[in-house]
């Protein structure tokens, strides 16, 4: 593939834990994500991996080394820029939903993208209805997000993370907290948007299986790549 | 909607008994800020209106009192003098150059009128009943520019002292004492022994039972008749002038320029007026605390909201809400509760300062009061709503602020 696929790449991140000792957690991590790629990063606990994804997604910024995104060098920017890179750029999907329980699934889907203001409230609504739509939820939009079920919620999450069209999806264990059928739509919604939509996801998961379908497995030990 | 706005307004109606019971601390500080202040602020007001019925602005008199420098001050002013007991020289209390002082004083822009004034202890004849009273001598057409006289008389009319010469205008409860009319005739006797008829020509009332039981007015050539002086000797001149509030400088440069004692209204009253001050502090003190307790009220709240929060602050932090933004979401909660609550208690000091103000209030036979008297000044009202706003805001800050500060990652994965 050529460089000019590149996505995301890093140069020697060096990561210590200081609390309650001084640790190295990452050792020197070199990796490139090209676009529309579906990545897996897999590992035991305390292998760094999911360290690693924070400090993909520039929620931590504290580590020694360079990361590039979309040719972007973001070492050394201010909190404020990065929030609103992250807001642009990054979409989430956790282990938890995460969604704001006051609000109803649409306006959960809608918040990011009001909070960049991108577009007007009307579009933006019409697009997260869309995005419920790819994702067979949007009959619950008017819905309580405390009142739909596990599934429904994760499939929520990765609504609002698309919103915004993000260059990259990250997921930390998006299936950890669910039953068998709806890993599967998960793991289906994430091979749907990779492969139709060109969507580039990284994702840290305990789960083999769901690794094995991915395109490329990142595993790690100790802080380094091992494979 | 702006969607930090959006946030705060469903994380407050979400929780509406929490968010109400925070509004209320607020309104109720602020409720009993506005009462205790229009309260106190009236009773300011009616006291310093008392005292300026009492006193002019500034009056000027001659102090025969005033410590003087000795002969022997004078003869070796070099040596070390001891004079013990030194006592006044009896000099007579007569403004020098009165009239030339007054017309020199009506050309400064400042002053709005001056009276000039002859008072003299005198004793009203009821039959064999003597009373004690005084009669100031003055020009009643200046004394009405400085005390308002046309509107506290209640029998008669000022204009007619100007063309009785023997007039006198009695205080209601004088009147009341001697069963006066207008038109009767009065007996007065002056400290000399001088028996002189004067002619009741009105009945005025100032509200003031001391003022009222005591004075009369009469023409200034009059009393100086009855003291068997000549038309030069004044006693006192009263000022008014432009702002009451600069009386106390501007009776030192008329006391430097014209040698004569130059008194204050604030100064002559300070007793009557000492009162005003510790009500202020009062006012300010209880309000101040009532405000804090509500500030620690909503800082408790917004705390507890926050920490029970985390998961959604980590989310948007995570999506892109800066620190900022996420300070901004709990500010304006604190902000939006300050604000209800505020004007809440604006309403609720109002309608109990409406209360108050129909309390009766019996002054008895020294003021002339029928009810409690309370200030509305706007000034409060505006007051009222800086301070609770402020107070929210300060409370709201500290929460807010570590809210914004709040580490998403270790929320996310502290799970």
């Amino acid at each position: 593939m050529s460089t000019s696929n590149i996505l995301l790449k890093t140069q020697g991140i060096i990561k210590y834990f200081h609390d309650p000792e001084t640790f190295q957690v990452l050792k020197g991590i070199d990796i490139e994500v090209h676009k529309g790629e579906f990545l897996s990063l897999i590992g035991k606990s305390g292998s760094g991996k999911s360290t690693l994804l924070y400090l993909l997604s520039t929620m931590d910024m504290d580590f020694e080394g360079k990361l590039v995104i979309n040719g972007e060098e973001l070492t050394g920017k201010s909190p404020d820029y990065l929030a609103r890179f992250r807001s642009e750029h990054i979409g989430f999907v956790f282990q938890f939903h995460f969604l704001l329980p006051e609000f109803t699934a649409l306006e959960n889907v809608m918040i990011p993208a009001l909070k960049l203001g991108k577009y007007s409230e009307e579009v933006i609504r019409q697009k997260a209805m869309e995005k419920l739509d790819l994702l067979g939820i949007a009959d619950q939009a008017k819905k309580a997000s405390s009142r739909l079920s596990g599934g429904q919620q994760q499939r929520v999450a990765i609504a609002r993370a698309l919103i915004n069209d993000p260059l990259l999806i990250m997921g930390d264990e998006p299936t950890g907290n669910l039953d068998s059928v709806n890993s599967k739509i998960v793991f289906d919604t994430f091979r749907k948007l990779t492969r139709d939509l060109g969507q580039t996801i990284i994702t840290v998961t305990h789960d083999d299986d769901f690794a094995a379908k991915t395109d490329r497995i990142i595993e790690m030990k100790d802080g380094k790549i091992i494979s | 909607m702006n969607v930090i706005l959006k946030i705060a307004k469903t994380h407050l109606l979400s929780k509406p008994k929490q968010t109400l019971v925070a509004m209320l601390g607020v309104t109720f500080g602020i409720g009993m800020f506005i009462m205790m202040i229009s309260l106190m602020t009236g009773l300011n007001n009616f006291t310093e209106d008392l005292t300026k019925i009492a006193s002019a602005d500034i009056r000027i008199y001659k102090d025969v009192t005033e410590p003087r420098a000795t002969l022997l001050d004078r003869i070796r002013p070099e040596s070390l003098n001891w004079v013990h007991h030194v006592k006044p020289k009896n000099e007579s209390d007569k403004i020098r150059n009165a009239r030339q002082i007054a017309d020199l004083l009506r050309q400064d822009p400042e002053v709005i009128g001056v009276a000039p004034r002859l008072t003299s202890q005198v004793f009203y004849n009821f039959g064999p009943v003597k009373l004690n009273g005084s009669v100031a001598g003055v020009d009643i057409l200046e004394e009405d520019k400085l005390f308002d006289l046309h509107s506290k008389i209640k029998a008669g009319s000022l204009a007619a002292l100007k063309t009785t010469s023997n007039g006198l205008i009695i205080g209601s409860g004088l009147a009341k004492k001697l069963s006066a009319q207008v038109g009767d005739l009065l007996m007065v006797t002056t400290p000399q022994g001088v028996i002189y008829t004067m002619k009741v020509v009105g009945i005025f009332q100032l509200g003031l039972g001391e003022i009222d039981n005591v004075r009369s007015y009469a023409n200034l050539s009059t009393v100086q008749k009855l003291l068997g002086k000549d038309a030069s000797y004044i006693t006192d001149l009263n000022l008014k002038i432009t702002n009451y509030r600069e009386a106390k400088a501007k009776a030192q440069t008329i006391q430097a320029a014209y040698g004569n004692k130059a008194e204050d209204w604030e100064t002559a009253n300070a007793t009557l007026l000492a009162g005003a001050i510790i009500r202020d502090i009062m006012t300010y003190s209880v309000s101040i605390t009532l405000l804090i307790v509500a500030g620690f009220g909503i800082y408790n709240i917004l705390n507890m909201t926050i920490y029970s929060k985390m998961k959604d602050i980590a989310i948007l932090k995570a999506t892109g809400f800066a620190a900022k933004d996420v300070t901004g979401i709990f500010l304006t909660q604190s902000l939006i509760i300050g604000l209800i609550g505020s004007l809440m208690g604006l309403v609720v000091g109002f309608v109990f300062s409406l209360l108050l103000a129909q309390v009766p209030f019996d002054g008895g036979e020294l003021l002339s009061l029928d009810s409690l008297p309370i200030s509305f000044d706007t000034k409060y009202y505006i007051i009222g709503i800086v301070f609770g706003v402020l107070t929210t805001a300060l409370a709201g800050w500290m929460p807010s602020r570590k809210a914004g500060k709040i580490d998403p990652i270790e929320i996310i994965r502290g799970i």
